[in-house]
């Protein structure tokens, strides 16, 4: 084609684009993606974690040209994906115990280096498993600077044990043991933690958020990732239809409200630094977020709107957008 | 090379000979002076290439170790007390998955109360973790079990534990002849993994298991187990055509030729058991030691064969079971469940160096003694204070809430500390 | 390597596990009808010629368009775009500049003499086609390249009808009209200029025609009695169009009013304007919103600085002004007659109050109904007297060129089915692709591009065309501006959100295929594909 492309229908947006250079599509887009997680897996339908890991091992495959070994925590991913006899992965992939994952990457990353081997190392597991059971072993590794990249596939509760309150379960959510009850029904405003920030505060190379509203975004960040060496990680938000109660079609858009309103930044963070956020691109407010997912019912009960609890929830969403300078993203 | 040097000091040259490839290390007495060591050769580039992981925990330590393992490298940690159990989710994590990870138990107490001395509660705790476990009886042996862990691990794929009595080992000066890396390496080959994590030949290594094969899997690992039973008699006889010494094996009978009495111990303690047999036997009293250095598989048979002919068995531990009385006299007697009705063997426990209290040839003599004359109990607590624990129950039955037992214990026994440490 | 039994497993087995079975509902790929598309009254696939136009392949996108409509470049002048009213596009920024992209192709292939493509083989079938406006080159152009012998009469000395003789140059300059019109006869079309067909049936008899397809048109001006002092000085719109066409240069006077609000009254006094008078006067009995013309007509009519006057009646025309009632709303919205007068200064008076068929030709043949002074046919464009199709402004419909060539194109399909016997297959019914079944999110922002105008003081002097076209750069920005609506883009969207891995990519142009052994009927390929080309179907059983 002889003239400049301008303009395309859907630019990045969508996972590919026949009139984009395949350079620019994502990974997703080819058939030549690893598929590191395949067909056959045990997820729910519609599961915002099978969809996450796949997009971010195929990214890593193709940055390290699939010299790449992952280590996955216990948790619905591990379980979904490898019942004896049938394994979904298509890349060396190690399951040791719920809490050790980035303990156990650390040791696949020191035999590499010991080894002299250029294989590099992706530990994964829930937010049960990172931020909670996990979180000191993950500490240990950033404080290391070990080279390994971390991610949290984020659907803010244990849904492997049948929907248990973690430390990313949010305000209001209503859980198995945060029942929608009492004075303060669901989660309570207060508790939980932000485990971007906490992997900011050790000063490693390199922290993200991504989402699985957003392709391109999450794979560049993977691919940003793997360029560096030393600790990194990423929280990736995956929606769960069976935890959240919400349609098995919805994952994408759930999350993308979660994005577009704010409660789920998008940043990208250098050495304890927010160096690039990606900015919101058509504003909502939470309550159109909240609305889409059943464990947040309670706020909408009888066809009442718990307009004062939202408006905590949306200042929270504010907060983001203002700290993390989420409208102009610079 | 003969060498004057801790026990610690012995075991890292030794550890350091077998080319680790990664070693994690965590701190907890009394296992520290060996990562100490290894810390500093891996640093001063003596040992190479190798890497030092300074780990936030036992768990942690044992995960890197897992991690290092299933990677293909040949890895090596230590711990004692807490952080065993720290790390028992892993324990059994590593011996499921089958790696080779040889590790150094410095046996401690463990706590509350927090003890930091020795004693096999530790080692005793994880027993059934799928863990091989070996326990050296002097520092020579503590140093040649390493080389011969990690030779059985690789052969069986499967975790081993070198036990080596806290403080009494790891700390003592002793004389130790360190191989040379050329005998060393002629004995222990290269690492060849069963299987690894490696994008040359992807897999996926710790499936979830259900009722349909889990059992299966827990038999085969029980199998291997069995299969070290065999081969750690063969390990042993080669060391010992290699480097001219005896070491390692399954267990080691001391006079028992015509013993009618033999005791039965794990460890340092066989040094002083050797020395009180001796005395015995010099004053006429049919009596032999058996120092067994396999616990973990239990060799029943190798037991029973070496105890047949003796009517009474006194086993000497430094563990006691809650609830139950000594472990390895349990598992001696079961393993002497087979024989005749007509040659049944009396097992006595006797339960010594709880938390490091001392074991004396003294009180050994005096209790052997009695059980070869027939007057010992079947579990004996050697150099129990009764005075002090007789008090504290005629407290608890008066009152239920009487405060913490172990500091009334500690008040009421607080002179006799000085005559034990 | 012996893997240990049971914990370590092979790669990728689980695909032995068909999760397929898990499904109640399953994903379909459908080409649904974008709106453009369901509005276009020529039937152009307008979302297909744009997705050619998308890749930069104008030559593929313009033999799309021909496909349907043989006038892209008249078309993308004349044609009042309903496309882009019912475009998608609308609701996120503004509808797709179609008609600029039309025309881009139009000129393109004029300017590189693009041939039609071959018709197929004769049939030996000879067809007469009476009129040779939109509706009547459509069905030619139609007919003969599905082989037809066709014969075109006209009773004007050159082809082209309301496109000639409606529609003034400064809308279609007429070299553009003469490329496109040619194109069509140079497929072997026999036109026979300035014949006026009065007796049909004797004409398709001695001409051995197994067929006719009539599209005369509605040229007779709609009149209503003006009392005047000078009838002479009162034209009919319709008429004037026709004779400025034909090089004359009525003597309108200084200043004129017209009478009427659709767009031919506009085209009558822009034309007006450029004939020299000074004053040009859109006189309209009802309101400014309930006039029918097109309202870029009437913006680019002010522009040129005619004038109007809404809510007028016209009682009389007096020497040099015209005498007009004021005409109110009253509060149930009705029209109502004032009783108070006043003038308007004027020299001529055009008359654009619609236009009527000449009847004369069609009403004596056998079978053949009038309704409503149109002819009537039926749903495959034939009168009730068999083999004698009719179609355009003379038939029951709206009327616009748009429609026209519709018509032509619809009766050229029965007609060629009827001389063969056969009854035309009408295509599967298709559901249109509505804004609901988009997901909007993945269209990135971009204006509409607009083309260039000339200035209008110059172009009030001149009947050189208003609008420019569009530069390629530009052309190809707006094609890629569609969204194209119900039909799928190969944006890889299903391929990339498919948790299961259950969407098969088939390649370049062969788009996706669900892999039904695991796809488990999540749904989010559906809700995730941006133009609505796949929707959820109930599991059979």
């Amino acid at each position: 084609m002889s003239q400049r492309i301008k303009f395309y229908q859907t630019g990045t947006l969508t996972a590919g684009n026949r009139l984009l250079d395949p350079e620019t599509r994502a990974v997703q887009s080819s058939v030549d993606r690893s598929n590191a997680l395949t067909s056959g897996h045990r997820a729910c339908q519609g599961c915002g974690e099978a969809l996450g890991a796949r997009w971010v091992l195929d990214a890593a495959m193709r940055a390290t040209g699939g010299q790449l070994v992952v280590v996955n925590a216990t948790g619905c991913l591990e379980v979904f994906t490898t019942p004896y006899p049938e394994s979904s992965w298509q890349v060396p992939w190690l399951h040791s115990l719920f809490a050790n994952a980035a303990s156990v990457a650390t040791g696949v990353a020191a035999a590499m280096r010991s080894k002299g081997s250029a294989v590099r190392v992706v530990a994964q597991g829930g937010d049960g498993g990172t931020m909670d059971i996990g979180f000191g072993a993950l500490s240990g590794m950033f404080e290391r600077n070990d080279d390994v990249l971390y991610v949290c596939y984020d659907n803010e509760a244990y849904m492997n044990t049948g929907v248990q309150r973690s430390s990313a379960t949010p305000p209001l959510a209503r859980t198995a043991t945060t029942p929608a009850l009492g004075p303060e029904p669901g989660n309570e405003f207060g508790h939980g933690k932000n485990a971007p920030l906490i992997a900011m505060a050790h000063g490693i190379p390199y922290v993200a958020t991504a989402s699985v509203a957003d392709l391109h975004d999450l794979e560049d960040k993977v691919e940003a990732a793997m360029k560096v060496h030393g600790a990194r990680y990423l929280h990736v938000h995956v929606p769960c239809p069976l935890g959240w109660g919400s349609a098995s079609d919805d994952t994408i858009k759930v999350a993308r409200l979660a994005v577009q309103c704010g409660l789920f930044p998008l940043f990208e963070a250098e050495h304890g630094e927010v160096v690039r956020r990606t900015p919101i691109r058509q504003r909502q407010p939470v309550e159109a977020y909240l609305r889409l997912q059943r464990r947040f019912d309670h706020l909408f009960a009888g066809g009442r709107v718990d307009v004062e609890r939202i408006a905590r929830l949306q200042a929270i969403a504010d907060r983001n957008i203002e700290r993390f300078r989420l409208l102009t993203g610079d | 090379m003969l060498k004057q040097i801790e026990g610690s000091r012995g075991m890292a040259e030794a550890i350091a000979l077998c080319r680790p490839e990664v070693i994690c290390a965590y701190p907890i007495t009394p296992q520290t002076h060996i990562v100490e060591a290894l810390g500093e050769l891996v640093k001063s580039g003596s040992l190479t290439p190798c890497e030092f992981i300074n780990v936030e925990s036992e768990f942690s330590a044992l995960s890197v170790a897992i991690g290092a393992s299933a990677a293909g490298a040949r890895a090596y940690t230590a711990t004692s007390s807490q952080g065993l159990l720290f790390m028992a989710e892993a324990l059994y994590n590593a011996s499921g998955l089958g790696l080779p990870i040889v590790m150094t138990l410095g046996n401690r107490a463990i706590g509350a109360p927090i003890n930091i001395w020795n004693d096999h509660s530790d080692a005793m705790a994880m027993r059934d973790a799928g863990w091989i476990q070996l326990f050296a009886r002097d520092n020579q042996e503590a140093a040649d079990l390493h080389i011969q862990a990690f030779r059985l691990a690789e052969a069986l794929s499967c975790p081993v534990m070198v036990c080596v009595d806290g403080f009494i080992l790891t700390h003592a000066f002793e004389r130790v002849d360190v191989p040379t890396q050329g005998e060393v390496d002629a004995f222990l080959p290269r690492y060849e993994p069963v299987q690894v994590i490696d994008p040359a030949d992807p897999m996926t290594i710790g499936a979830m298991v259900g009722p349909d094969a889990f059992a299966e899997v827990r038999w085969l690992a029980h199998h291997k187990q069995l299969r070290a039973l065999e081969i750690i008699p063969e390990i042993a006889s080669e060391f010992e055509q290699r480097f001219g010494r005896r070491s390692g094996g399954l267990l080691r009978p001391y006079r028992t030729d015509g013993a009618e009495t033999i005791v039965v111990a794990m460890g340092s303690v066989n040094g002083t058991i050797e020395v009180v047999v001796d005395a015995m036997r010099a004053g006429g009293v049919p009596i032999g030691a058996l120092d067994l250095c396999t616990f973990r598989p239990f060799p029943a048979a190798a037991v029973r064969d070496a105890l047949r002919g003796a009517r009474r068995v006194i086993v000497v531990e430094k563990n006691l079971a809650l609830g139950m009385g000594g472990v390895l006299a349990s598992d001696v007697r079961m393993a002497l469940r087979g024989e005749p009705a007509d040659v049944q063997t009396v097992v006595h426990t006797v339960v010594a160096g709880l938390g490091g209290r001392a074991i004396t040839q003294a009180s050994l003599g005096r209790v052997f003694a009695e059980g070869h004359a027939g007057k010992l109990g079947e579990l004996h607590m050697l150099d129990l204070d009764w005075g002090v624990v007789e008090r504290e129950v005629a407290r608890m039955s008066e009152n239920r809430r009487s405060g913490p037992t172990a500091s009334n214990v500690l008040r009421d026994v607080g002179p006799s500390m000085r005559r034990i440490g | 390597m012996d893997k240990p039994f049971a914990i370590t497993l092979d790669l990728g087995s689980s695909r032995a596990n068909h999760t397929g079975s898990w499904r109640s509902r399953r994903p379909e790929y459908v080409d649904r009808l974008p709106p453009c598309n369901h509005a276009c009254p020529a039937g152009e696939d307008v979302q297909r010629w744009l997705y050619h136009a998308e890749e930069g392949d104008y030559r593929a996108a313009w033999q799309a368009l021909v496909e349907d409509n043989p006038f892209p470049a008249v078309m993308g002048r004349a044609c009042y775009h309903p496309c882009e009213t019912s475009c998608n596009r609308a609701k996120i920024d503004e509808p797709v500049s179609i008609h600029a992209v039309e025309r881009f192709l139009g000129d393109l292939a004029i300017r590189e003499k693009w041939p039609l493509s071959a018709p197929l083989p004769p049939t030996g079938k000879r067809v007469l086609v009476i009129g040779s406006g939109p509706s009547g080159l459509s069905a030619a152009y139609h007919l003969a390249r599905m082989g037809h012998a066709v014969t075109v009469r006209e009773a004007m000395p050159l082809a082209g009808g309301m496109m000639r003789y409606g529609i003034p140059r400064y809308r279609l300059p007429r070299d553009v009209l003469d490329a496109e019109v040619a194109r069509i006869f140079d497929l072997g079309v026999h036109f026979e200029p300035g014949v006026r067909v009065d007796d049909v049936a004797t004409s398709v008899a001695e001409g051995g025609f197994a067929a006719c397809f009539a599209a005369i048109g509605a040229h007779l001006a709609n009149r209503v009695e003006i009392p005047a002092r000078d009838a002479a000085r009162i034209f009919d719109a319709v008429d004037l169009l026709q004779r400025v066409e034909q090089g004359e240069a009525p003597r309108l006077g200084r200043r004129v009013a017209i009478y009427g609000g659709g767009d031919t009254a506009f085209d009558a006094a822009r034309t007006v304007k450029r004939l020299g008078a000074e004053e040009a006067c859109i006189v309209y009995r009802r309101t400014q919103a309930a006039m029918p013309a097109h309202a870029f007509e009437v913006a680019e009519a002010a522009e040129e600085g005619v004038t109007m006057r809404w809510l007028r009646t016209i009682k009389r025309f007096d020497e040099d002004r015209i005498v007009v009632e004021r005409m109110e709303l009253d509060e149930a919205g009705r029209l109502k007659a004032t009783g108070e007068v006043e003038t308007i200064e004027a020299d001529a008076l055009v008359l654009a109050l619609g236009q009527n068929v000449d009847l004369s030709v069609l009403e004596k043949v056998d079978g053949v109904r009038v309704v409503d002074r149109v002819i009537e046919v039926d749903d495959r464009m034939m009168t009730g007297h068999p083999g004698l199709f009719a179609g355009g402004d003379m038939v029951p419909s709206e009327r616009s060129i748009a429609i026209a060539v519709g018509h032509g194109k619809a009766a050229a399909r029965h007609l060629d089915a009827y001389v063969r016997g056969e009854k035309a297959k009408a295509p599967p019914p298709r559901e249109v692709a509505t804004f609901e079944t988009l997901n909007p999110w993945y269209y990135t922002e971009a204006d509409r591009t607009s083309q260039p105008a000339a200035d209008p003081v110059r172009r009030r002097a001149t009947f050189d065309e208003v609008n420019g076209g569009l530069t390629a750069d530009d052309a190809l920005f707006e094609a890629r501006r569609c969204l194209s609506c119900g039909n799928c883009f190969e944006c890889d969207n299903c391929y990339g959100v498919c948790p299961d891995n259950a969407v098969i990519k088939l390649g370049p142009g062969k788009r996706f295929r669900i892999d039904l052994d695991f796809c488990k009927g999540c749904g989010l390929c559906v809700a995730e594909c941006p133009c609505g080309a796949i929707r959820m179907v109930p599991e059979d059983g």
